[in-house]
């Protein structure tokens, strides 16, 4: 190689190219940096917890350790596991779950985005539904609730353009089908309790010491997992119960 | 070359003519007998002949195009038809059961969660056994489809940059190892893979498996800009994917080989290259070797062979020929 001190300096209009050049690359280079920075900067005020998937770690970890290449979204047999958009500031790529729009149901049995995670984002260490902590249900609206009314539910839980899936054991045990193709006829709605996939996560409690009292509240107990099954589910609209994603039992 | 030449010219070094005693004997003969040749004006003629033909060959280009093409197709098939082929996408998959994770991706992982993953060490090292034999950058060419969309974006600016109406800005090669650098930092330093908001390899493959998404707008901004104002920007001078594999690949096996032998240093194959630093040796008289295997930063796209007319450009599998 020769050293390049020994050539002449080069002629103006090239250093002025040089200038340019280097210019150019600090404009475009400090450009796409700052693109990608601008998918950070929301995540880094994390204004709002979201719902990820079963076994997901604490939220910086789990941002930390995606790898985003969606294989817990295409194990997932009722696809409620959606990857966020840039617009939306949880993640490009990230997994999340609309418990409203579909929830987990655990129709897997298996806890599958879990096992299909490669980088233990989800973490490897649970292997049962009943582990799975994503959040804890809450009565969110409870005037609207219709158990708490006293009152029955007839027809499609969300009506029969909801195009969102659930497994009902006695219908199909392996396979999930719209709950628009599922109607009921209670004389108590109790479909938060009913379709819940964890034993004894929510129940429903007498609001008095009457027997002739039909009136029942939900209640929600260690148990829950977050799933969010109760919410998309409940037929009022919007939903009474909803999921707070990511909060812990006993937590404020 | 050596090997921290090759991969200091990767890095944005220029390079340069070889100092005299770099030169081995059989390259010193072919550069003096190109010398005492002087060449007549039949020869020029039949040279620009062989070169019109040779633009018109895409033997190679078509072969990765196809591959491309069918790799991405295979990964969006097993997700729709539930085959389980190849699952997840380019950042980390499932192929037969086997992990893989992109070396790039599981770096930036690596460096926000500051946990060696047993997973992923497995997935990285299938990967990095599979890109040192086949050349590192081989994956951009071969496997990134972005690299596919930049070719027609980069089709598209020179035909406009022949009728004058765009011209191409280059920037410093050195742009893309300090990029590189930030986005190792921001990942480190953030907790989060800052780089995947931005990399389009991964929105690319992502919303051609799991359906289009907004993010496809940052991949439409890059290409734009590529097409009215510098050819090629994303991956000459940004992408740090590519200095990942230009590591992985640069003692690769499979390479290509110039032999200046009946070489006519015209230049097409530099003007074909995306990386045209690693054709340095083919002007004439630059070449220090009578084989010379080129640099780090070769993306083995094979556009220099397919346009090279007299064969002095080709692949090659290291050890092979003297099996054979």
């Amino acid at each position: 190689m020769s050293s390049p001190a020994k050539r002449p300096p080069p002629p103006p209009h090239i250093q002025q190219e040089y200038r340019r050049r280097f210019l150019r690359s600090v404009l475009l280079g400090g450009l796409a940096v700052g693109g990608a920075l601008s998918g950070w900067l929301p995540l880094a005020r994390a204004h709002e917890a979201r719902l990820r998937p079963p076994g997901a770690l604490d939220e910086a970890d789990f941002l930390a350790s995606c790898i985003k290449c969606g294989q817990c979204v295409q194990v997932c047999p009722v696809k409620a596991i959606v990857l966020g958009d840039i617009t939306e500031g949880f993640g490009v790529g990230v997994p999340h779950i609309d418990g409203r729009a579909q929830a987990c149901d655990f129709s897997c049995d298996a806890v599958q985005c879990i096992l299909a995670c490669p980088t233990g984002a989800l973490t490897h260490t649970l292997s049962k539904k009943e582990e799975v902590r994503m959040g804890l249900a809450r009565l969110d609206k409870p005037d609207a609730c219709l158990a708490r009314q006293g009152a029955g539910f007839k027809g499609q839980a969300r009506g029969g353009t909801f195009p969102g899936i659930h497994r009902y054991e006695k219908v199909d045990r392996w396979k999930p089908i719209p709950i628009a193709d599922h109607p009921y006829d209670l004389e108590l709605c109790d479909l938060c309790v009913r379709e819940c996939p964890i034993e004894g996560a929510i129940r429903l409690v007498p609001m008095s010491d009457d027997s002739a009292d039909r009136r029942r509240t939900p209640d929600v107990t260690e148990k829950c997992v977050g799933c969010g099954m109760c919410e998309m589910i409940c037929p009022t609209e919007p939903a009474a119960i909803v999921v707070d994603a990511r909060k812990k039992w006993g937590a404020a | 070359m050596s090997l921290i030449q090759s991969l200091a010219i990767m890095l944005g070094r220029e390079p340069s003519k070889p100092r005299p005693e770099e030169y081995s004997d059989a390259a010193r003969a072919i550069h003096e007998a190109k010398r005492a040749h002087k060449v007549n004006k039949e020869e020029l003629a039949a040279i620009a002949a062989e070169q019109h033909e040779a633009h018109k060959n895409h033997t190679w280009r078509n072969r990765r195009w196809l591959t491309l093409v069918v790799i991405n197709l295979m990964f969006v098939l097993s997700y729709r038809f539930d085959v389980q082929l190849i699952e997840g996408a380019l950042t980390a998959s499932r192929v037969i059961g086997f992990h893989f994770a992109d070396l790039n991706s599981a770096l930036q992982v690596t460096l926000a969660f500051k946990t060696i993953l047993i997973n992923l060490i497995i997935g990285t090292s299938t990967v990095l056994f599979l890109w040192w034999l086949l050349g590192g950058r081989t994956f951009c060419s071969w496997v990134c489809p972005y690299h596919l969309l930049a070719e027609w974006a980069e089709a598209l600016h020179l035909k406009l940059a022949a009728r004058k109406l765009v011209k191409d800005h280059v920037l410093h090669r050195r742009t893309r190892v300090v990029m590189y650098l930030i986005f190792a930092a921001l990942a480190f330093g953030s907790g989060y893979t800052v780089f995947e908001t931005i990399s389009p390899t991964g929105i690319l493959s992502r919303a051609l498996i799991y359906g289009p998404s907004l993010a496809l707008g940052i991949v439409a901004v890059l290409l734009a800009v590529e097409v009215v104002y510098s050819r090629r920007m994303w991956c000459r001078y940004m992408c740090p994917i590519g200095i990942t594999y230009a590591v992985v690949g640069a003692v690769s096996p499979v390479r290509v080989v110039y032999r200046p032998e009946a070489c006519h240093h015209e230049g097409a194959c530099r003007k074909v290259c995306l990386v045209p630093h690693v054709l340095d040796m083919t002007k004439k008289g630059f070449a220090p070797d009578d084989r010379n295997g080129i640099g780090a930063d070769c993306t083995r796209c094979g556009l220099c062979v397919d346009v090279c007319p007299t064969g002095s450009l080709k692949y090659e599998v290291k050890g092979l020929d003297k099996l054979l």
